[in-house]
Formats: structure tokens, C-alpha cells, sequence
């Protein structure tokens, strides 16, 4: 008995949860159209998005273009290792790797940043404040880092991409030693624009989840500074997760009747 | 007072949390041009009835009029209309930490009346003159200040806009007792200055009895009393005695543990 209640009090809180988000998506998203924009705010954030998580995004680019690049050596017949080396970085960085690890390392930096912002402005009553000062706290807070969240992660995967490759380029020149021009001349083979396009509406529909999470737990934390951290948790860990998600998805979508 | 005209009117206004009853069926208007000070323990819902009139809360039932005109179940665009009436100076000051003092001050201007920046800075800079803020704590962000220079620059910010109703929740609170006279008086001139009508909150009697023309005590949900400040010494209610007198026996039990 005990076991139902407790089933039911969780079902029912995981479902008021979906809810809510539900109806602060909608809102942010028909707030969106709505004036005042903040074109400044928006600036602000596109920089602090992309801008600044340029040198995380990077390394873990580079790193992960290297190891890439080391592991298909040694799992690989050695005919033709230009071209299967080539072909395995540059599509795994573009399809996979690039968006998703930009996408969950801007999470940890982006999301936690906007849920313990916006949380710390909630309890400390200065989104109340907002309201007071006719100005509307969606429009204020919520839709600017949206906006940027989802134009500034695209920009931050293009060069991902172009790190990640330079990376596996890198190994497979200076260390297994191979042919630079023939690598270079197979990475432009076997690339399509469907690879680096999907990728990029990856990152798009990943910089959205990030800021809308960031921004939901922020504006729904209560109860002091324990709160604002419960909301930073649940920012990360939620937006890793719906990412992941997110990405089979887009993945069955773009290449499910290619294969 | 000549005519009395409702500025704001509130009936049988009802707000809970949970089971728990805050506001039960609330009365109280507040005249054109007068100071009313709401005097009452702490956590009989003080606030929460600010917040209700502010729409920042939503009352379970009830109306609440302002200039004539409901707010409560109305849109938020019409809402806005009328609480760009109200200023309102909140219990904690509630600046806001990314903005520097004067910005905090200038905010409703540029965002509200849509000012430009140099005049806004320059009202702003005025405005802080009046709350007796030099140049200097102008260019600091509010971290760097203290409590009772934030109550100030709240201050500040709230009149700012000239509204024709100011809200203060708590002004004296947790200032010494000469800076807490000082805010009275900045209070006590910005009203009558601007012609406002004022409705404070406080549960320092020192304080109500500087600002208000009139006291209203709040009690389990209630407004029990409310009269001429003049009248208060002798109500002949117990409450209101227990209270101003500030015994700790008598009617009024402080509920310690309830939840
Ligand atoms: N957002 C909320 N959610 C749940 N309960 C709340 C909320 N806001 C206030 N309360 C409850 O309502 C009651 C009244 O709170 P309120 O802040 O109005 O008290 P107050 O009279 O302003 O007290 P103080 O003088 O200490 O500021 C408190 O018991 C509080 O627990
Ligand atoms: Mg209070």
C-alpha cells in the first residue's frame, strides 16, 4: 500500500513538472513575439554563450578529434587508414560528438549560470521588483537568453567541427603518419551537408533546452540559497538528460531513411 | 480630509498556501492621498497582502480595485496599466545585483517610460540626492552597500516614477534606530511631495506612528482594527493594545509551531 502512495505522489509531481514546463515554454515562446525586446540583453548573452565558452568547447573538441582519430588506428584493417580515419572523425565530430559535447558542456557552464542567477533573483524578490517596474520578467530575463541560447550554440559547434577535425588531423599526421593532403582531400570527401547541417540543428534544439531549463528552475526556485543550488542541479542534470534524448531523436529524424 | 475617495479598495480577499490560511476574507480601503501604515506579527501575512494587490500573488477569492478598476482575474496587459500606478519599496530592498545604484534607480525610467539613458541617469542622480546618496555610491553596485543605504536606493527607485501610490514593506526593519528615523522622514517628504498615497507595512510602532495617518492591524487573516493614528492608544481592544504595547502576554499567541 505504502509503495502505491508513493508511486502515485511521484507520478503525479513528475506530471505537474511536465506541466509546468509545458506552460513556461509556451509562454517563453509566445513572449518571444511579443514587444519590448531587448536586443542588448540578447548581445550580452550571445557573448557570454558563445563567446566565452569557446576555450572549454575547444579543448574538448580537439581532444576528442585526437582520440578519435588514435582509437580507429588501432580498431581498423590498415588498408586505406587515410580514408576510414578521414571518414570516422569527420563524421562522428560533425553528426555526434561536436553538438553533443558542446551541448552538455554548455550545460554545465550556461545552464547552471542562468538557473543560479535568475534563482538568486527569485528569492530575492528582485523578479518581484521587476514586475513592479512595469517590466515584464519573460520578456526581461527569460527570452533573451532563450534567443541567444539557441542562435549561439550553432556558432559554437561550427568551430567545434573545425577543431574536432583539426584534431584527429593532427594524430593522423603527426603521429600515425599519414599522407596530410590525402587526409585533408578524404575529410572533404566524405563530408555532406546534411552531416554538418544536422549537427547544427542539433546544437540549435540543444542551446534551446539548455537556456529553457536554465531559466525554468531559476524562475521556479524557492527557499533561499539551498533552493537556488537545488535549481542549478536540476538545470544541469535535466538539460543533459532532454539532450541526449533530444539528439536520438533529431538523429532518427534526419538519417533513419538515408541508412 | 475632505472627500475620501478609494484609491485602493479590498473585499473579502482570501489567499492560502497549501492549507495553510493567510489572508481570510481581508477588508481595507485606502483613501486618495493618505498614509495608512498595516501594522501586524510577523508572518500574519503583511506581505502577501502587498503582493495580492500587486499581482504578484493571485487571491484565492475576493476583489481588489484600484482607482475604481479590478484587478484581480484580469490580463496581464491590463494589469500592468494599472500597477504601473504603484512603487513599491520591498522588505530586502530587492536592487537589482547586476546593475550599479544609479542604474537600479534609472531602471523605470528607461525601461517603464521608455527615457533616454542620459535623462534617466540624470533623474536618477536627482532622486538620489533626495534620499541623501552622494555621487560616489552612485557608481557602486549594491553588494557594496549597506542595509540601510539599499533601503534608500530602494527608495529611490520606487519614487522615481512619481507614482501615485507607494508601497513600503518594512522600511525600518533591521536598521538602528536613528537610520530608521531618517528613512521615516525621507518617507514622511517623498509622500508629501509627490501627493502619493502610501500604504506601509511595519512592525515597528516608533515607525507607524511617524508615517501614518491612519493604522490598520492585521490579525489571523484579518484586518481587526483600523483607525486615526491618534486613536490607537486607546482602542480599547485587547489585540491591538497587546500589540503596540508590545507585551508578550495577552490575547495574541505567537504561533511557534505551526506549520
Ligand atoms: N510563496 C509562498 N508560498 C508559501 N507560503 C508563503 C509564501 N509567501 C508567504 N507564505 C506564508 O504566508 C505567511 C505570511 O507571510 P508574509 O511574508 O506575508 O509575512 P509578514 O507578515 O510579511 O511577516 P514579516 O513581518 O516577518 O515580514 C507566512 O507564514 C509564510 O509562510
Ligand atoms: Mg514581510
Amino acid at each position: 500500500m505504502r509503495f502505491f502512495i508513493f508511486l502515485g505522489k511521484h507520478s503525479l509531481s513528475l506530471f505537474s513538472t511536465i506541466g509546468r514546463i509545458s506552460i513556461f515554454t509556451i509562454t517563453a515562446i509566445t513572449r518571444c513575439f511579443v514587444p519590448p525586446f531587448y536586443p542588448r540583453l540578447i548581445a550580452r548573452q550571445i557573448v557570454e554563450i558563445g563567446f566565452y565558452s569557446l576555450p572549454v568547447v575547444g579543448l574538448t573538441a580537439i581532444f576528442t578529434g585526437m582520440v578519435l582519430a588514435l582509437q580507429s588506428y588501432t580498431g581498423f584493417a590498415r588498408f586505406n587508414a587515410e580514408g576510414a580515419i578521414a571518414n570516422v572523425v569527420v563524421l562522428s565530430i560533425t553528426r555526434e560528438l561536436a553538438p553533443v559535447l558542446a551541448g552538455l558542456m554548455v550545460a554545465g557552464r550556461i545552464g547552471a549560470a542562468m538557473a543560479a542567477e535568475i534563482g538568486t533573483m527569485r528569492v530575492t524578490e528582485q523578479i518581484d521588483a521587476l514586475s513592479t517596474l512595469s517590466t515584464n520578467p519573460f520578456n526581461y530575463l527569460v527570452v533573451p537568453r532563450i534567443i541567444s541560447g539557441t542562435i549561439a550554440l550553432p556558432f559554437l559547434v561550427i568551430v567545434a567541427d573545425v577543431i574536432g577535425v583539426m584534431g584527429g588531423y593532427l594524430v593522423s599526421v603527426h603521429k600515425l603518419g599519414f599522407n596530410p593532403t590525402l587526409y585533408l582531400q578524404k575529410t572533404w570527401e566524405f563530408i555532406q551537408p546534411i552531416d554538418i547541417i544536422s549537427g547544427l540543428v542539433k546544437a540549435s534544439v540543444f542551446g534551446f533546452i539548455i537556456s529553457l531549463l536554465g531559466c525554468y528552475h531559476g524562475y521556479h526556485s524557492e527557499g533561499g540559497a539551498q533552493g537556488v543550488g537545488r535549481a542549478t542541479t536540476n538545470a544541469v542534470v535535466g538539460a543533459s538528460i532532454l539532450i541526449l534524448a533530444a539528439n536520438y531523436m533529431i538523429t532518427e529524424i534526419f538519417f533513419s531513411n538515408i541508412q | 480630509m475632505t472627500q475620501k475617495k478609494n484609491k485602493i479598495s479590498i473585499k473579502n480577499v482570501k489567499k492560502t498556501f497549501g492549507s495553510k490560511i493567510v489572508l481570510n476574507g481581508l477588508n481595507l480601503d485606502l483613501f486618495s492621498g493618505e498614509s495608512l501604515v498595516v501594522i501586524g506579527g510577523s508572518g500574519t501575512g503583511k506581505s502577501v497582502l502587498l503582493k495580492n494587490i500587486l499581482g504578484l500573488l493571485e487571491p484565492d477569492s475576493g476583489s481588489i480595485k484600484i482607482d475604481g478598476s479590478e484587478i484581480v482575474g484580469i490580463n496581464s496587459k491590463e494589469k500592468e496599466k494599472t500597477l504601473s500606478k504603484i512603487g513599491m519599496l520591498f522588505q530586502n530592498a530587492a536592487l537589482f545585483d547586476s546593475l550599479s545604484v544609479w542604474e537600479n534607480v534609472a531602471f523605470p525610467l528607461i525601461q517603464g517610460k521608455k527615457a533616454s539613458k542620459e535623462m534617466a541617469k540624470i533623474a536618477a542622480f536627482e532622486k538620489l540626492k533626495a534620499v541623501g546618496l552622494s555621487e560616489e555610491v552612485a557608481e557602486l553596485y549594491p553588494v557594496e552597500i549597506s542595509g540601510g543605504m539599499k533601503k534608500r536606493v530602494g527608495l529611490a527607485r520606487a519614487i522615481v516614477t512619481e507614482p501615485e501610490v507607494l508601497f513600503f514593506d518594512e522600511p525600518t526593519t533591521g536598521l538602528d534606530p536613528i537610520m530608521g528615523d531618517i528613512i521615516n522622514d525621507l518617507i514622511v517628504s517623498c509622500v508629501k511631495t509627490l501627493g502619493a498615497t502610501a500604504l506601509s507595512i511595519t512592525h515597528d510602532m516608533a515607525s507607524a506612528f511617524k508615517i501614518a495617518d491612519r493604522i490598520a492591524m492585521l490579525y489571523q487573516g484579518k484586518i481587526i482594527w483600523v483607525g486615526e493614528t491618534k486613536d490607537i492608544r486607546n482602542t480599547g481592544n485587547d489585540y491591538v493594545e497587546q500589540f503596540i504595547n508590545g507585551r508578550a502576554n495577552g490575547p495574541i499567541k505567537m504561533e511557534f509551531r505551526q506549520i
